[in-house]
């Protein structure tokens, strides 16, 4: 189906992107002009030019070398979390429930860590994994593990994975399972005609089914991911040491922990830039997949 | 055929280990803060409702509930009422630089919070909304409004183009054919752009609470409070946290029959 070509369209577009330039590109302005001045407090501001983005960008200086190590902390985390979750959502997917009540109970509860907000999460997972009042240090501790995610930096990784995959999971496995619904029937009754195995109908009719979807998925993982602040904050306060502090928390920590405006801001623009290009990489697939299926479809 | 060996014990497994934490949670509330530091008993020996009387009865506690869920619905109601004409103009219409706008409103979902903290900061102190429940309605638009345009235009795309022309034969003017005809037809979509709308806000906490002081407080926010001097008020904390659950498993419950659908955002 053609789109027609109307310029009045920007008309009812024109709602949308008051409201978003209202939020987005205003408060935007002022980052990047804090981001060439340096403050000493008392609302004087002074002319820095680019040398906070030199700093940066310079592992050697304080802020860079504290930028570019969240920086790292934080992509690996997106990485583990992408490993973990995609792949375990694909399988609890293709786990669910064929029809009946099951169904919708499934549902409901993979939902629900969805919809708790994220301090709760993290106050979840505070009290779940203290050796002292929480089931799960409780245990781990019994059984001869010496847990403590206050005080080990392992301990503590392995508590903000954990968390992410008990929070996010379902979100991939929602995806998965509504691309999977989508597939006709008759699909399968060919596969089983032809004598496909277990593994040849993954692959050749669900996971094309399902690619789709899983951009969504992996795209809102990783940039989701990538922002992430309040749980780990809640649970570990970026500790112990500087063991978990993701670039989002190293951020508020020099923005309204210390009001050091001009580093905050130039961080800033350094992270809506990566962010930027990022999301622009799978934008592009993304799109580039939905031309490419549009004229197979028109074939068929 | 549509499913991997096992799959009821792997199902199985996944819930349990999705609802154990919840239960832990939900456990605590009802134990008196006695039982919570002295013994770990797998539920309340001497369960009490102290903690849901205090945040029931205390107004500092119970219009954080009311300040959280008045900035929510403000938000859904703002993000679908723009999001509608411009996803139909991005489903049907060519446009000046349409590609790059669309580009652009969906960098913006993906915009860390922590960047926008402070300039939204100062932006509504400056036009005096600062701790109102407007303020966070506003910042929330940023995430919200994108993924509500992307949802809807997957639904309105799904509406024949047909039913447009032969409205627009019968005489109907636009806005009519646009209440009368086209938001009954994407109804449902419009429910699940609402629902994520609804859960994208419930949950965000820091601009929440970066863009308010007392008047209008979140809940979530007001929970830290539970650490004072005399320690962790582990007991009301958890109360606090179960009664944040509610609304978000109220709102599944009703949408439960388009929970398939609605993830893969009209788009599958």
């Amino acid at each position: 189906m053609d789109k027609t070509v109307n310029q009045k369209a920007w008309f009812l577009v024109l709602p949308v992107f008051l409201v978003v330039a209202f939020s987005a590109v205003l408060p935007l302005m002022t980052v990047v002009n804090y981001s060439m001045q340096d403050t000493f407090g008392n609302n004087q501001f002074f002319w820095n030019g680019v040398g906070w983005f030199k700093e940066l960008l310079d592992p050697s200086t304080d802020l860079g070398g504290r930028f570019l190590a969240s920086l790292g902390r934080n992509l690996f985390f997106s990485l583990v979390i992408l490993a973990i979750e995609v792949p375990l959502g694909i399988v609890i997917a293709l786990s669910m429930p064929r029809q009946g009540w099951t169904v919708a109970a499934c549902l409901v509860i993979l939902a629900l860590p969805l919809l708790i907000p994220w301090n709760v999460v993290g106050t979840i997972w505070q009290i779940f994994g203290r050796p002292d009042i929480g089931l799960m240090g409780y245990v781990l501790n019994h059984i001869g593990l010496d847990y403590n995610y206050v005080s080990n930096d392992i301990d503590a990784w392995v508590t903000v994975i954990v968390m992410d995959v008990w929070h996010w999971t379902s979100l991939v496995a929602l995806l998965c399972y509504a691309g999977l619904k989508s597939i006709p029937e008759a699909y399968y009754q060919a596969a089983q005609i032809d004598g496909a195995s277990r593994w040849a109908v993954f692959k050749a009719i669900q996971l094309p089914k399902m690619n789709r979807v899983l951009l969504i998925a992996v795209l809102l993982r990783f940039m989701d991911s990538f922002m992430i602040y309040t749980e780990p904050f809640v649970v570990t306060g970026g500790g112990p040491g500087n063991s978990t502090t993701f670039v989002s928390i190293e951020l508020v920590k020099i923005a309204l922990g210390q009001f050091d405006l001009g580093k905050a801001a130039a961080l800033s623009l350094v992270y809506n830039l990566i962010i930027l290009i990022v999301c622009w990489i799978f934008y592009t697939v993304m799109t580039n997949a939905g031309a490419e299926r549009k004229p197979q479809e028109g074939a068929a | 055929m549509h499913s991997i060996p096992g799959r009821r014990l792997i199902m199985g497994l996944f819930l349990i280990f999705l609802l154990l934490p919840i239960y832990w949670l939900v456990n605590m509330s009802f134990k008196t803060n006695a039982e919570i530091v002295s013994t770990m008993t797998l539920w309340p020996h001497a369960p009490t409702l102290q903690h849901y009387k205090r945040i029931f009865t205390d107004e500092s506690w119970y219009s954080g509930y009311i300040n959280s869920l008045e900035y929510v619905v403000l938000n859904t109601i703002i993000s679908i009422s723009v999001a509608l004409p411009a996803a139909y103009a991005f489903s049907r219409y060519r446009f000046l630089g349409d590609k790059h706008l669309f580009f652009w409103l969906l960098s913006n979902r993906m915009a860390p919070a922590a960047v926008y903290a402070l300039p939204f900061f100062n932006l509504y102190s400056a036009i005096g909304l600062f701790d109102t429940p407007w303020a966070v309605a506003l910042a929330h638009c940023i995430f919200n409004v994108p993924l509500a345009v992307w949802i809807l235009e997957g639904f309105v795309s799904g509406v024949p183009r047909e039913i447009d022309e032969t409205a627009f034969l019968d005489g109907y003017s636009f806005p009519r054919f646009f209440i009368k005809i086209l938001v009954p037809l994407i109804a449902s979509g419009i429910g699940v752009a609402a629902f994520f709308c609804f859960m994208f806000s419930w949950v965000e906490l820091l601009l929440a609470r970066t863009l308010t002081s007392v008047s209008a407080k979140p809940i979530a926010a007001i929970m830290t409070r539970t650490v004072s001097a005399a320690g962790m008020d582990w007991g009301l904390l958890a109360a606090a946290g179960v009664l944040t659950i509610i609304p978000g498993a109220l709102v599944i419950w009703f949408v439960r029959n388009y929970i398939a659908s609605g993830f893969a955002l009209g788009r599958v």
